[in-house]
This record gives structure tokens, C-alpha cells and sequence, in this order.
């Protein structure tokens, strides 16, 4: 008795709005994961959702999906904390959509494989290549899970106060675990387009009731002073009301301007005058977009969700309207971090979850101060937004892991004769097992950044498997070796830097000095995008043009299916032709 | 792998050729348009700071390039570039069927 009363007592600190609104979220995740399990029966239904999603639906959890505890609450902080220069991250997210939609999505939908490994091995003829994917998705999958499973367990700890981390981190990744091993892609596509819009109504709705009480975005900017600006309001602008900057907080001038704080530390860490360290952070801005937008459209679990389209053509229209939903959702966290600065500048005196991190959390209870619940229920929604997004983002990523897991690691590796039977308990099963890691995983990384995370996953995604695709799909003298060279090259340097970043930041390796003599250097090593992208695509290149002999015989027919409209029938034509054939590349 | 049947018009080079040229001119050429806006304003901060610096309603000129204006822009590129890519598809089928019936008797 006494022990049930103690692992209740966390309710205890909890505002009763936020709790309805984050348990409302949670309830109608897994109802509708329940509902959703009766209809997917069929393998096809568990690995790509029975092909047959329509635009609509497809477009809504691809957003769903992609919007993740990041997006949600780490942007409106990282505006508020480094001001202009964390704008590139909204911009370039939504922006790698339109590289995914202008080179890869058609033909890799056209080429018709479940998984990318299987893209790997159809497009190569080499099974040895699969299983180098495979390891890469898995890689790139946990990578991307840690910042999630972070997410669930600071939300959790700041609505229930007293619940420990790994609480929350357990508590999300039973649920979502659960659901994908109940319902499969299909069960999962539903869920996460309800998770969008759920996301956009909670991220919408409190600004505009903020901006009607407190004045508008336009306002709360203009209350910055900029370098270049003449003293006093301008005639046209409002004022707004506006509490002191805390100590911490960054200058107005810096703030509003490009090549602020964000872009700039390495270079002032070398104690360069501002002038001096413009160009550095040039290099910087520029490494940063190629990171996102490349990153974007390397991310396995956004490239799996094409497969999950009828043909190319909606393959097409589903990038559009992902781009036009998550375009509009990104305008507005910015929009918090604006208003935060002016409202609430005491949360630029903690760091991480405890500052500006939770902003998005946060700043709807400043109604409260009018008086009325109205900030408690604001804030409650919010709080259910964030929920939404941390559990569809590491539901898409289980998906993927476990579609590895079994589809090309069971199903075509260790029993390439397993029945459909067989394969679907296996789905089960690999969801259960990477549910487990991952949460196991998501335990350990506390005193990580969300955003720092995020960012590996990203300039790692973004120097192997953009390369990977981009070149496979357009250039017809790729051969296997070149391909596997350029995406482990590039992806291993970019793992390289981000580790050596993380051990000198965590203070295991002393490079301070090493820093402080090479802002560059540090750049370079910081955000490697800029020299890793070029450097993955040369070495396909160098490695392809020496093993010319290899490239696959009948790479003409592959590339006539990968380019040729689906009216003309030519993938049928290839199946039947690769089944006639024995298996002897 | 059987040899591809000579008067066969869609297996041929020259149709692989046309194909994946002209998707590539046009995937390019939109991507063209996108690199010049985000690779720009950078360098559009860099050297005419006061002018990107310039109040709009409250705004900085380059904060309401990059944190509104931004998204309608890329979807304009898009939105052309699926119109086109259909066209083209349907373009490309048209062709390959005209050439068919060319080679039937």
C-alpha cells in the first residue's frame, strides 16, 4: 500500500490541465493503434501499409512524423537562446523536403523495394551491400531514437515534477512499442496523421492567444534594437511590454543580426574581434544548411514512407503537401522563442530542459497572470503537442528499425524462405527487441542536448545516404564498391568529428587550446557537412571509375525503371526478366 | 539478360538518354532557383547588412526573408516542379507509344 502511494506521489505537483491534455494524447494514441491493429492483417500492410495510403493520409504522417520533440521545443528555445542564425534549422528542415522531391522520391518510389537496403542490393545486384545498409539504418535509427527518448523523459519529468528520467523514457517507449507491434505501418499511418494535426493546433493556438494579449510577432521583434537600426520605436511598431534581460541572455544587436551567437562562438573562443570572425561564421551558416538539407532527405524513416505511396505520381504530390504542412507548422516556433525573450527572460538563466528548452511549455502560464485557467489549459495543449511529437517520431523510426530488422536482416538474410507468416510474427518480435534498445539507450543519454543529437544523425544521414541515392539514381557508372566507399567514408568522418566534438565538449578529451589556436578547425569538425557531402560523392566517383568492369550488366534496364513512366509497364517487365534469370551476378 | 530488340524504341539508348536529360534539366533547374535564395541571403547578410537589417513592420528585412517568406517560395518551386514532371511523364508515354505503333505492322 505504502509503495503504490509513493509511485503516485509525482501526481502530486502536476497542474490538472496539463495532465488531462498529455493523458487525452496518449489514450487516443493507443485506441487508435488498437483500432488500426484489426484492420492490418497482411505483411504488406505491417512493412509498407498495403502500398495504399492515400496523399492525404501519407502526407499528414509523413509530417507527423518528421515534426519531432526538436522541432517542437527545440527550435522555439534555440531562437530564443541564439536569435536569428537558429532560424536556418525550421527553414532547411522543410527545405530538404524539396531536394527529396526534385531528385530521389519519384524513381525511388518507381524502382518499388519495402526498405532501402533492398534499393541497395536491386540497384547494385549485391547482397553484400544490403547488409551494409542494413547496419547503416539501424546506426542512423538509434542515433535519431536518443534525442527522442530525451524528449519524452525531460517532458515527462517537467508535468509530473518528482518523476524520475528513465521514468518517462520507459512509460513512452512501452507505448509506442506496443502500437507498432499491434499495427504494423499501417496501424502507425493513422496515428501519426492525427499526431499532426494535433501538433498544429497545439503549437497555433496559444500564439495567436498570445499575440491578441501581449501584441504580434512584428512588435515583440521590433522591440530588438539592431546594429543598424536608428534609436527609439519607429512610428509604425507598437511597443510591447517587456521584462529585463536576464545576464545571460545574448545583446539585442547580436541577437536579431545574422552571425550571431550561434555561428560566431568558435571564432570569439579564439578571441577574434566580430569583424574578424564574419567569414568563419559564413562557413559556418553554409555547413549547417548543407548539413539539414541534405540530412533531411537522407533520413531512412522519411524514405521508407515513399514506398508506402500508390505510384510515383502521388509519391510526388505527398512531398508537396508535406512541404506545405510542415512549412506552415515551422513558422510559428519561432514565433515562441520571439515572445519568450521579452516575457519570460528568466529561463536564459538555466541551460538545456531547464531554459529555454521549455519555453514552448512554458510560456502559455503567463496568461495565468491576467487571471482565468486560460494559461494552465494553453499550456496543457502545448504539453500534448509535445507528447504527439516525440511519440510519432520514435514510432516512424521503430517502424523503420524493426523493417530492417525484419525484413532484410530475418526475411532475406538468415531465412530467405520464410513464409509471410513467419515473417509478420518476426515484425513482432524485431519491434519488440528495438522498442527495448532503444529505451535502454534513451536511458543513458541525459546529459546530452536534444539538438546536438539531432544534429549528428543529420550531418551523419547527410554524408552517406544522400550520396548514396543521389548518385545511384542519376549516374549510371556507380558500381557497388564505389557506393559502399563514398557512404562509409563520408559517414564515418562525420561520425569522427561529431565524436571528437562530443568527448572535448564533455571535457573526456582536452582540445580547449587545440580550439582556441584553430577556430576552423573546430568549425570544420563541428558542422562537417560542408567537406563530407563533396568527399562521400568524389570517392564514388575515384572508386567507380577504377572498378569500371563492375558495374551491373543490365544497368540500363535498371535505370530505364527508375526514370520511365509507370504507364509504360517497364518494372513488371524487369521483375519477370530478374526471376528468369538465376540468381549468379 | 536477353538483348534489347533493336527497333524496340523504349529499350533503346536514345530514349534512356532523352529521359533521364530532360528529368535532370528539370529537377536542376529547380534546384537552381532554390540554391540562389538559400545561398544567397548569406552572402546577402554578409555584404549589404544594413539593407538586410532594414524594418518591416517590426521585422528585419532578412528575418522576414528567411522566418516567413521562405516557405511560400520553396512551395512555388515545388508546385512548378510537379507540373512539369506530370507534363513530362505524360510527354514521355506519348512518345513511347507513338513510336509502338510506328514499329507494329
Amino acid at each position: 500500500m505504502s509503495a503504490s502511494l509513493r509511485t503516485l506521489a509525482f501526481l502530486d505537483g502536476a497542474d490538472p490541465w496539463i495532465l488531462a491534455f498529455s493523458l487525452v494524447t496518449v489514450v487516443v494514441t493507443i485506441w487508435m493503434g488498437f483500432r488500426s491493429a484489426k484492420k492490418s492483417k497482411t505483411a504488406s500492410d505491417f512493412f509498407v501499409a498495403g502500398r495504399s495510403v492515400s496523399v492525404g493520409w501519407n502526407a499528414s504522417a509523413i509530417s507527423g512524423e518528421y515534426l519531432s520533440a526538436a522541432s517542437f521545443m527545440g527550435i522555439a528555445g534555440m531562437v530564443m537562446s541564439a536569435g536569428y542564425d537558429a532560424l536556418w534549422y525550421p527553414v532547411c528542415y522543410a527545405c530538404g523536403y524539396l531536394f527529396l522531391l526534385l531528385f530521389i522520391a519519384g524513381p525511388l518510389r518507381r524502382f518499388g523495394a519495402y526498405t532501402i537496403p533492398d534499393f541497395a542490393e536491386g540497384r547494385f545486384d549485391s547482397p553484400l551491400f544490403r547488409k551494409i545498409a542494413v547496419c547503416f539504418v539501424l546506426f542512423i535509427g538509434f542515433f535519431y531514437t536518443m534525442p527522442q527518448m530525451k524528449g519524452a523523459g525531460t517532458t515527462l519529468a517537467y508535468i509530473f515534477p518528482g518523476m524520475p528520467y528513465w521514468g518517462g523514457v520507459v512509460l513512452v517507449g512501452a507505448v509506442i512499442t506496443l502500437n507498432v507491434a499491434l499495427g504494423g505501418m499501417k496501424g502507425i499511418t493513422l496515428v501519426q496523421a492525427f499526431q499532426y494535426w494535433a501538433k498544429m493546433f497545439a503549437i497555433s493556438l496559444p500564439i495567436f492567444i498570445l499575440m491578441s494579449v501581449y501584441g504580434s510577432y512584428g512588435a515583440h521583434l521590433g522591440a530588438n534594437k539592431g546594429a543598424h537600426l536608428p534609436d527609439g520605436p519607429s512610428a509604425q511598431v507598437q511597443t510591447v511590454e517587456r521584462k529585463p534581460l536576464a545576464p545571460k541572455a545574448p545583446g539585442d544587436a547580436s541577437w536579431i543580426s545574422p552571425f550571431g551567437p550561434l555561428t560566431t562562438k568558435a571564432a570569439k573562443a579564439a578571441g577574434l574581434s566580430s569583424e574578424e570572425s564574419r567569414p568563419y561564421s559564413l562557413v559556418y551558416t553554409y555547413s549547417l544548411i548543407m548539413a539539414l538539407v541534405c540530412g533531411t532527405a537522407g533520413l531512412p524513416h522519411i524514405l521508407v514512407r515513399f514506398y508506402t505511396n500508390p505510384d510515383g505520381l502521388a509519391a510526388k504530390r505527398t512531398t508537396m503537401w508535406v512541404m506545405v504542412l510542415i512549412g506552415v507548422f515551422y513558422v510559428f516556433p519561432p514565433v515562441f522563442g520571439v515572445l519568450g525573450r521579452n516575457l519570460m527572460p528568466d529561463l536564459y538563466a538555466g541551460s538545456g530542459a531547464k531554459g529555454t528548452d521549455k519555453i514552448v511549455l512554458e510560456l502559455p502560464r503567463i496568461l495565468n497572470e491576467r487571471g482565468g485557467i486560460l494559461g494552465s489549459v494553453l499550456s496543457g495543449i502545448t504539453c500534448a503537442g509535445a507528447f504527439a511529437a516525440f511519440m510519432s517520431t520514435f514510432s516512424g523510426l521503430l517502424v523503420s528499425m524493426t523493417g530492417a530488422l525484419a525484413h532484410d536482416v530475418y526475411g532475406r538474410i538468415l531465412q530467405p524462405h520464410s513464409t509471410a507468416d513467419q515473417r509478420l510474427r518476426m515484425f513482432k518480435i524485431s519491434a519488440v527487441i528495438v522498442g527495448a534498445v532503444a529505451t535502454i539507450l534513451g536511458t543513458q543519454v541525459e546529459q546530452l542536448q536534444i539538438n546536438f543529437m539531432v544534429g549528428q544523425a543529420f550531418a551523419i544521414a547527410a554524408a552517406s545516404y544522400f550520396p548514396l541515392l543521389f548518385m545511384s539514381v542519376w549516374w549510371r557508372g556507380m558500381t557497388m564498391k564505389g557506393a559502399a566507399t563514398g557512404m562509409l567514408g563520408g559517414g564515418l568522418a562525420a561520425l569522427a568529428c561529431t565524436t571528437v566534438i562530443n568527448l572535448s565538449d564533455l571535457k573526456m578529451v582536452d582540445l580547449a587550446r587545440f580550439w582556441v589556436a584553430h577556430p576552423m578547425a573546430r568549425i570544420l569538425c563541428e558542422q562537417p557537412a560542408i567537406w563530407t557531402v563533396p568527399l562521400a560523392i568524389v570517392l564514388m566517383i575515384v572508386v567507380s571509375k577504377l572498378t569500371q568492369r563492375e558495374v551491373p550488366t543490365d544497368v540500363q534496364m535498371k535505370m530505364l525503371v527508375l526514370h520511365a513512366p509507370e504507364k509504360l509497364g517497364l518494372k513488371q517487365e524487369y521483375i519477370e526478366e530478374h526471376q528468369s534469370v538465376p540468381a549468379g551476378h | 539478360m536477353p538483348l534489347p530488340d533493336p527497333d524496340d524504341s523504349v529499350h533503346s539508348e536514345a530514349f534512356l538518354r532523352s529521359l533521364m536529360r530532360r528529368q535532370l534539366t528539370l529537377s536542376i533547374s529547380c534546384a537552381a532557383a532554390f540554391l540562389i535564395v538559400v545561398l544567397g541571403l548569406p552572402l546577402a547578410n554578409y555584404f549589404a547588412p544594413e539593407l538586410m537589417a532594414t524594418r518591416v513592420g517590426g521585422f528585419t528585412l532578412t528575418w522576414l526573408l528567411l522566418g516567413v517568406l521562405f516557405f511560400p517560395a520553396v512551395w512555388v518551386i515545388s508546385w512548378t516542379f510537379i507540373r512539369r514532371s506530370i507534363w513530362l511523364e505524360e510527354d514521355e508515354v506519348r512518345q513511347a507509344e507513338a513510336a509502338r505503333r510506328r514499329t507494329e505492322p
